[in-house]
């Protein structure tokens, strides 16, 4: 059992609904991103998705491609990246899923990459470009390492593909709130809660929302009905906001805390 | 076997790599557009429009002056060109136009580098009074300002897209954007054999009557099959529309020639066979040029329609299985071409077609006695004058 998966055990066991925030590794810099993972912890985040930059994120609305850019810019890369959880784990167990487009993993090699991964410290995956369909080299590579392949579920998927998505799911499945882009928004659709459920009543595996969410009360209304809350433009536009200022990791995680406090 | 399997792979390139909120959509498309292609009302209406508003079939024309100059070859021109709107993307828009009426689809977005699909797909969206957005990287706006004037002229709405290195990628990631916030009421018109699956299948198809036609004129003229194919390949549907229907004639030579830059020893060019390696960009795995990080490298050609990192997945099927071969011609080479083409013929190709072109006094030095090749013209030059003014100027 990975970090992911024993969270969700013990979140489940307290009764409790998971926060997971996401943020660019690299913006502003890779040793923010050091400094972020672990305030960001102590702010009550369950889950850390570390973001990968890419050249082209098409999945992402403004703020997380800005941030990727500015990334790239200052030299990111997967290997730095992992450099850095393997940095963070010498003194912290937060569970981190690295979430990336699948070219610059297909580059690095399936095997080689998950292997990295894990030893790293890496839990799990989330790949929006790779549906389970085109996953089946990878998945394997992941299952027999103990790393999780986090699928997705949007607003437009047929029961049919659900049944198919949550089959393949490891650690939780990630549930798009909208169809769209990455990006904070005033509401979040109020027909998915309907949809979250059916999606819950198929499988035991955890079934979070993201998308668009960036306020206490977006957090609190999805916990009603999901069993984690995936936040991450909001709170990439809050550390853009503090941009180099020396507490910014500080500021930011109050801002975290304000919404994972409400579960 | 015939390709793509049931997933859209072409061997080991194509499939469907997209996120989720697409996937029922595509798996939709595909179904409509296998019904289209079964039924004879379809193809009767695409047939009517192909023939009767864009103007085919082309001529397939026997290049005389320039034969004699190349001395070795015996070369025919399928003129593209002179299809309405000026280039070969006109048979793909009318086909997949008729597919998004079908679909009930009420807005249709597309992506445009050089202008030319753009402004196809804005002509077929006038014809049949559909709104339509079309995505061109901010780049290729300045570059091509009069295909932005005609593409407004009939209604469109031109968004330039600002973001990466502000060409054809950044503004097919924009259009995927909108597409996928607008999934339900919104067309995506794809301009090449690229894309997640089925549009490189659906696009060869559309664009199979540019090589279909090419081998009943060349049956006729010369009694016989071709010696030698050629065709300039960016994402490759005019190529495509070219090869496939000869991809089973072994006699056949087949020849893509892909944007080599400033050189293909350099970081400027757009040689994605030629110089790029397997990767995965807007929904299909396929030849693609990239860092050591898996970052995609920007691209670079005089010709913005062939200014394009990646390249449709079959192309890279075609060049692993040895079904063509794909060659590089540089800026500079492209330029000779079209001042060739203009002098001996009368003809002014389109900076990407000119590559085609260039290809061929290479050609012409490597064969064995007299051969004959189809070239295909797959668009005017008309568009590259502001261009081709600021290259002779120096």
């Amino acid at each position: 059992m990975n970090r992911i998966e024993a969270k969700f055990n013990e979140l489940r066991a307290k009764k409790k609904k998971a926060f997971i925030a996401f943020i660019t590794a690299g913006a502003p810099s890779l040793e923010a991103t050091y400094n972020l993972v672990l305030a960001l912890e102590k702010a009550g985040a369950d889950i850390i998705e570390l973001g990968v930059p890419f050249s082209d994120p098409m999945a992402d609305g403004q703020t997380i491609q800005e941030a990727s850019f500015r990334s790239l810019k200052r030299g990111t890369t997967l290997k730095k990246i992992l450099q850095l959880v393997r940095r963070i784990r010498k003194i912290s167990e937060v569970p981190i899923a690295l979430m990336t487009y699948y070219n610059p993993v297909h580059y690095f090699g399936n095997e080689t990459f998950i292997d990295e991964a894990k030893s790293a410290g890496v839990d799990g995956l989330i790949i929006p470009d790779l549906p389970v369909v085109e996953a089946f080299a990878l998945r394997g590579f992941a299952v027999k390492k103990d790393v999780s392949l986090i699928f997705f579920l949007a607003p437009t998927t047929s029961n049919e593909r659900a049944r198919e998505i949550v089959k393949a799911a490891g650690g939780f499945i990630y549930f798009v709130s909208v169809a769209g882009v990455t990006g904070a928004r005033a509401s979040v659709p109020a027909s998915i809660a309907r949809q979250v459920k059916a999606a819950r009543s198929m499988t035991k595996v955890p079934v979070c929302v993201g998308f668009g969410i960036s306020t206490p009360q977006q957090v609190k209304d999805i916990a009603s009905f999901a069993d984690g809350v995936i936040v991450g433009s909001a709170i990439v536009k809050e550390i853009q906001k503090h941009g180099r200022a020396k507490d910014m990791p500080a500021r930011v995680a109050a801002f975290v805390k304000r919404m994972s406090s409400v579960l | 076997m015939s390709m793509p399997d049931k997933n859209g792979h072409f061997g080991a390139f194509g499939g469907r790599y997209v996120p989720e909120t697409l996937m029922t959509l595509l798996l939709d498309l595909e179904k409509e557009f296998a019904r289209c292609w079964k039924d004879p009302a379809f193809k009767k209406e695409f047939r009517f429009y192909l023939e009767e508003y864009a103007g085919r079939p082309t001529r397939l024309y026997y290049a005389e002056r320039l034969s004699r100059q190349l001395k070795s070859l015996k070369v025919y021109l399928k003129r593209e060109d002179l299809l309405h709107t000026g280039a070969h993307k006109v048979n793909n828009t009318l086909g997949q136009i008729l597919v998004a009426r079908r679909m009930g689809k009420k807005r249709i977005i597309a992506e445009t580098g050089a202008g030319q699909h753009g402004v196809a797909t804005a002509t077929v969206c006038a014809l049949f009074g559909l709104k339509c957005v079309v995505y061109m990287g901010a780049e290729d706006v300045k570059r091509q300002a009069l295909n932005v004037v005609r593409m407004q002229l009939m209604g469109a709405e031109v968004i330039p897209v600002e973001s990466g290195s502000r060409t054809l990628k950044d503004a097919m990631n924009e259009a995927i954007r909108d597409w996928v916030t607008n999934v339900a009421d919104t067309y995506y018109l794809i301009g090449t054999v690229a894309g997640p699956h089925p549009y490189p299948y659906m696009v060869r198809e559309l664009q199979s009557v540019i090589g279909i036609e090419a081998r009943k004129q060349f049956l006729q003229k010369e009694k016989m099959l071709p010696d030698y194919l050629v065709a300039c390949v960016g994402g490759g549907s005019n190529a495509m529309g070219l090869f496939y229907p000869f991809h089973r004639d072994k006699s056949v030579h087949i020849i893509g020639v892909e944007a080599a830059g400033h050189g293909l020893h350099t970081a400027a060019h757009s040689a994605a066979i030629c110089a790029g390696k397997p990767g995965i960009l807007h929904g299909c795995k396929s030849a693609l040029l990239q860092d050591a990080n898996g970052q995609v490298l920007n691209a670079h050609s005089v010709a913005a329609g062939l200014d394009y990192p990646g390249v449709g997945p079959e192309h890279s099927y075609f060049n692993a299985a040895g079904i063509a071969e794909y060659v590089g011609v540089t800026d500079k080479e492209a330029i000779d071409a079209l001042k060739l083409l203009s002098r001996t013929e009368g003809i002014i190709p389109a900076l990407e077609s000119a590559h085609a072109v260039a290809y061929l006094p290479k050609l012409a030095r490597r064969v064995k006695g007299h051969k004959t090749v189809i070239v295909c013209l797959s668009g005017r030059g008309d568009k590259d004058m502001n261009t081709i003014r600021e290259v002779l100027r120096g």
